[in-house]
């Protein structure tokens, strides 16, 4: 049945691509593509799921297809279903949302050309994970990063999107070089082909060992967004089409996720412990980053882009943690730990796509990007505030939500790491969890100050002030990942079950967990029970609205605010996104090196007569300073050098074809 | 059924005695003050009045507004349910753990900040934003100070953790313990917005933190909220009194035991507000960007608590 599942999905993509291009002027091309790309979507999710459920997995190969490059394989086991199906139930709604969100580009080439490369892209994604060797991988992953350049640079009114998308590129292209030199060493003259790679691993000497993993730590790190190669992501999240962010934030950085559980527990061998570690700081580091830059910044989709790369650490904490606790040779928790990196994945993707789906719908209605700029939209867009209202619960990662279930076995997770294993962890393991839960916490600033800002209080502009309710269709699509944040909060065993099956698959058996509603999990001496806590929650909940409505022996009175007394509420005196942040800047200014700039106009006559104060406060992005301005600065270094060689001299050129083949087959020599 | 019913009936003790412990508090601190002061039932006085009087309601307030409140009492009142006061077979481990006792706590002060931000003033935002930033900061802490409960026992259950200690006191002998104590009463007082970190008597000050979020509030909803603050108070002076030092605490369902551990926790808890109230006297308010040091501080203590925690289990 899977097999027709991905038929069905795949010719799905191709048809709403090509009837994108083909379909004559007018909203028929926006409908037929996305209903094709809906309906390919949800193909891929009955794939994964039935993969998922009944454990079969199948491979099916072709040299004719990609011939040169070694011909296709593909290979569903459960791991690549669940991947599969993340991008399935991401990419439904987000088609759904695209029918209302780009009904102004019907007509326009452009418009053609963002459906179709949306089809492409769906289908890239779904092909990363099934790809079972080499050239169909490397295919893969570059059809999925072409197609998502080219969404990111589609908007040609969006500021900045060219610069965006050159990051992206760049980054991207040094990722995909990392991954083919990983992968040629990982061969070592053997087939490019994943079985075969699997059983020759075992020969790689420690230093090649080494050497895969790091070049492969930073392809996938890069696509997945870890600190420091995350600089692409909060650039190109928010330039890129609103749905197309949600699908990049929940589903491509993802397939980094993948590729680094694929290599690093299915294809290599097991490694030291001390990659673990590694991993494990690499993925607290990611997730302080990126939360301390989703607190202070005040674009919306760039806090949302930031909250990103704070899951992806939280996420790469599993992993990390994974190969520590093998290397200590305790099975159960290693695969614990990869159960809740995949489990934090598949929440992050649906409540990271709902954020991004009502950051398009307030960034449509609204007229601004800025949370400065946003203030009562809860009253002008009451259906989009309840939807985010949801997603920015389960972002704070509190009950009943599925972040807080994530969450609670990240917390549970490291505890019971510390509880198994040596002294020798005795201050990394409390020093991550430490970590974790200023995350969690700084995460709940992130999530009060984005919905406080831009929905409650006062307009703050004219373009918030006239704000509009997003179209049906846009609303219906948000509905969907708030259900599954719901669903995923009060009922995990629904996903956690089939977990265990994927990283049984990868050689660390779990067990069978408990598939009641009650989460109890082996090795962790205390269980959580969300339904019974969110029926708690709902009963104290009425109750006290009773009370309040009951008890009060006068009518209710709507006037203006108290205030202390001021009587004059204007926009102007309301908390803004910066000050909301500005105690948290004073904390960690060390990371932040905030910058402030004051400027006094004062009246000629006198300087006690001040006309106006204008303040400029940033922050610097020492990261990219000390890491990319070197780099970038050596790269034109070296054009500029090789640049001097293009003297017009055809007699030169000639002179250069012949030094170039010796010295090539100089190399050969020396490689045989 | 009768650890339901025991379960019940010690989540209603918590919420029917939040208000005497706000009273005994303001009471002490009077005296020690040299003030008369008005008696420890004065707070139900103070909420029957609040609930009968009428409401103003900002008009710049959305849903949100009347949201908050009854969010606030409702995680506050689901976190008292896991909390175990005078036996220690706590039904509430099936709902959840320590873990989940704090998320709960942070719903709470998300609902109350959002509450804070919704009419649009000023002192509201200026509140909800030093209220998270303190809450997200006492975070590491608490984390630091429960793993080290549990490496020792074994679990993360408040259940658990209270029975071990029982069974084995030889636990509680280990620098771990004291030093978890120190630092879970310090993220304590951050938590429940007191003295040095916030102070509960002010209003109408630019330091205010809890005060600020609730100034738009009145009526029936303020009396929610200040019934729910009491609330917090009360669950986590029981659960530093139970968690730290459980002795005296029901093992069985007996009449006898049940009543020498009623006994037993109204001593303790009359003994951690003693000692607050006697801080809340002697120190002074922190400048808000000298909070962090002392959070900081407590965070060191929890650490070097789950540290040595590691070489004692």
């Amino acid at each position: 049945m899977s097999e027709t599942a991905l038929a069905i999905a795949l010719a799905a993509f191709a048809a709403g691509s090509v009837s994108a291009m083909a379909w004559p002027s007018g909203p028929g091309a926006r409908r037929v593509s996305l209903a094709s790309a809906f309906v390919g979507c949800v193909a891929a999710l009955a794939l994964g799921i039935d993969v998922l459920q009944s454990g079969i997995s199948w491979t099916w190969r072709s040299g004719a297809l990609l011939q040169p490059l070694g011909g296709v394989s593909l290979r569903v086991d459960p791991l690549a279903a669940f991947f599969v199906s993340i991008v399935g139930l991401t990419g439904a709604p987000a088609s759904i949302y695209a029918l209302g969100y780009l009904r102004e580009l019907d007509g326009g080439v452009r418009g053609r050309a963002v459906h179709a490369l949306f089809n492409v892209f769906l289908a890239g994604m779904c092909l990363v994970p099934l790809a079972d060797n080499v050239a169909t991988f490397l295919f893969a992953w570059e059809v999925m990063a072409l197609s998502s350049y080219l969404l990111v640079v589609s908007d040609p009114k969006q500021e900045g999107a060219p610069a965006a998308g050159l990051w992206y590129l760049v980054m991207t292209h040094a990722g995909f070089l990392a991954l083919l030199a990983g992968f040629v060493i990982l061969a070592q003259d053997g087939p490019l082909e994943f079985p075969a790679m699997r059983a020759a691993a075992g020969a790689l000497t420690p230093a090649a060992q080494g050497i895969v993993v790091l070049l492969m730590l930073a392809a996938f790190g890069s696509k997945a967004g870890l600190v420091p190669v995350h600089v692409w992501l909060p650039r190109a999240h928010p330039a890129a089409p609103s749905h197309v962010s949600a699908l990049m934030s929940a589903a491509m950085v993802k397939l980094g996720v993948y590729g680094t559980i694929r290599v690093l527990f299915d294809l290599m061998p097991p490694l030291s412990p001390w990659w673990g570690g590694a991993l494990l700081a690499c993925g607290v580091v990611t997730a302080l980053t990126g939360v301390l830059y989703s607190v202070a910044e005040v674009h919306l989709k760039r806090v949302l882009a930031y909250s990103t790369v704070e899951n992806i650490g939280l996420i790469f904490v599993g992993p990390g943690f994974a190969l520590l606790m093998r290397g200590y040779g305790n099975v159960v928790l290693a695969a614990m730990g990869l159960v809740v990196a995949l489990f934090h994945t598949l929440n992050h993707a649906v409540f990271k796509s709902l954020l991004f789906l009502a950051a398009g719908a307030v960034v449509h209605g609204a007229r601004t990007s800025s949370l400065e700029a946003m203030g009562g939209l809860i009253k002008r867009m009451p259906h989009t505030a309840v939807l985010c209202l949801v997603g920015v619960l389960a972002l704070a990662a509190v009950p009943p939500l599925n972040g807080f279930t994530s969450e609670w076995l990240t917390f549970q997770l490291l505890v019971a790491g510390a509880r198994y294993t040596a002294p020798a962890l005795a201050i990394m393991l409390p020093l991550a969890l430490a970590a974790v839960a200023l995350v969690a916490g700084l995460a709940a600033v992130s999530a009060v100050r984005l919905f406080g800002i831009a929905f409650l209080a006062l307009p703050r502009t004219d373009g918030a002030r006239d704000a509009h309710e997003a179209p049906a269709t846009m609303r219906a699509a948000m509905l969907l990942p708030a259900l599954a944040c719901l669903i995923l909060g009060l009922v995990p065993t629904l996903a956690l079950t089939q977990l265990t099956a994927v990283v049984t698959e990868l050689g660390l058996p779990m067990g069978q967990l408990d598939t009641g509603l009650a989460l109890v999990l082996p090795l962790v001496g205390s269980q959580l029970w969300p339904v019974a806590i969110a029926a708690l929650l709902a009963g104290a909940g009425l109750v006290a609205a009773a009370v309040s409505r009951t008890s009060r022996g006068y009518p209710v009175r709507i006037d203006t605010a108290w205030n202390c007394g001021r009587i004059a509420q204007s926009p102007r005196s309301e908390y803004t996104a910066a000050a909301f942040a500005e105690p948290l800047k004073r904390v960690f200014t060390g990371f932040y090196q905030p910058t402030h700039e004051v400027t006094v106009d004062v009246h000629p006559v006198s300087p006690y007569f001040v006309r106006g104060i204008t303040l400029r406060s940033d922050f610097a992005p020492w990261m990219e300073q000390t890491l990319y301005v070197p780099l970038v600065r050596a790269a034109r270094w070296i054009s500029n050098q090789t640049g001097r060689l293009h003297t017009g001299s055809i007699h030169l050129y000639l002179a250069l074809l012949p030094a170039a083949l010796l010295a090539l087959l100089l190399i050969a020599r020396w490689i045989r | 059924m009768t650890v339901i019913v025991l379960a019940v009936t010690q989540c209603l003790f918590l919420m029917i005695a939040a208000p005497a412990l706000v009273g005994y508090v303001r009471w002490l601190k009077a005296r020690l003050q040299g003030r008369r002061g008005a008696g420890m039932f004065q707070p139900y006085r103070d909420l029957r009045k609040t609930l009968a009087k009428g409401m103003v309601i900002a008009d710049t307030a959305s849903w949100i507004f009347h949201m908050a409140p009854c969010v606030v009492v409702a995680s506050t009142v689901a976190a008292a349910a896991l909390v175990p006061v005078i036996s220690a077979n706590q039904a509430g481990d099936q709902l959840g753990d320590l873990f989940a006792l704090m998320a709960l706590l942070i719903l709470g002060t998300i609902f109350l900040a959002l509450g804070g931000l919704d009419p649009g003033t000023a002192f509201g935002g200026m509140g909800s934003s030093r209220e998270m930033t303190v809450a997200a900061l006492t975070e590491p802490t608490l984390a630091i100070a429960i793993l080290s409960l549990a490496l020792t026992a074994g679990s993360t259950s408040l259940g658990t953790i209270t029975n071990t200690l029982l069974t084995t006191p030889s636990n509680a002998i280990g620098p771990g313990h004291a030093l978890a104590f120190a630092a879970f009463l310090i993220a304590m007082l951050a938590e429940t917005g007191r003295l040095p970190v916030d102070n509960p008597a002010t209003h109408l000050e630019l330091t205010m933190i809890h005060e600020a979020m609730i100034l738009e509030y009145s009526g029936p909803y303020l009396a929610l909220l200040e019934w729910a603050a009491a609330l917090k108070l009360t669950l986590l002076l029981t659960l530093a009194a139970n968690l730290f030092v459980p002795w005296g605490m029901a093992t069985s369902d007996g009449a006898g035991a049940l009543a020498v551990g009623l006994a037993a926790v109204l001593a303790k808890i009359a003994v951690l507000a003693t000692l607050l109230a006697v801080l809340e006297t002697r120190v002074a308010k922190l400048r808000l960007f000298r909070v962090p040091e002392l959070l900081a501080m407590s965070f060191t203590l929890a650490l070097l608590a789950a540290t040595s925690s590691f070489f004692t289990r």
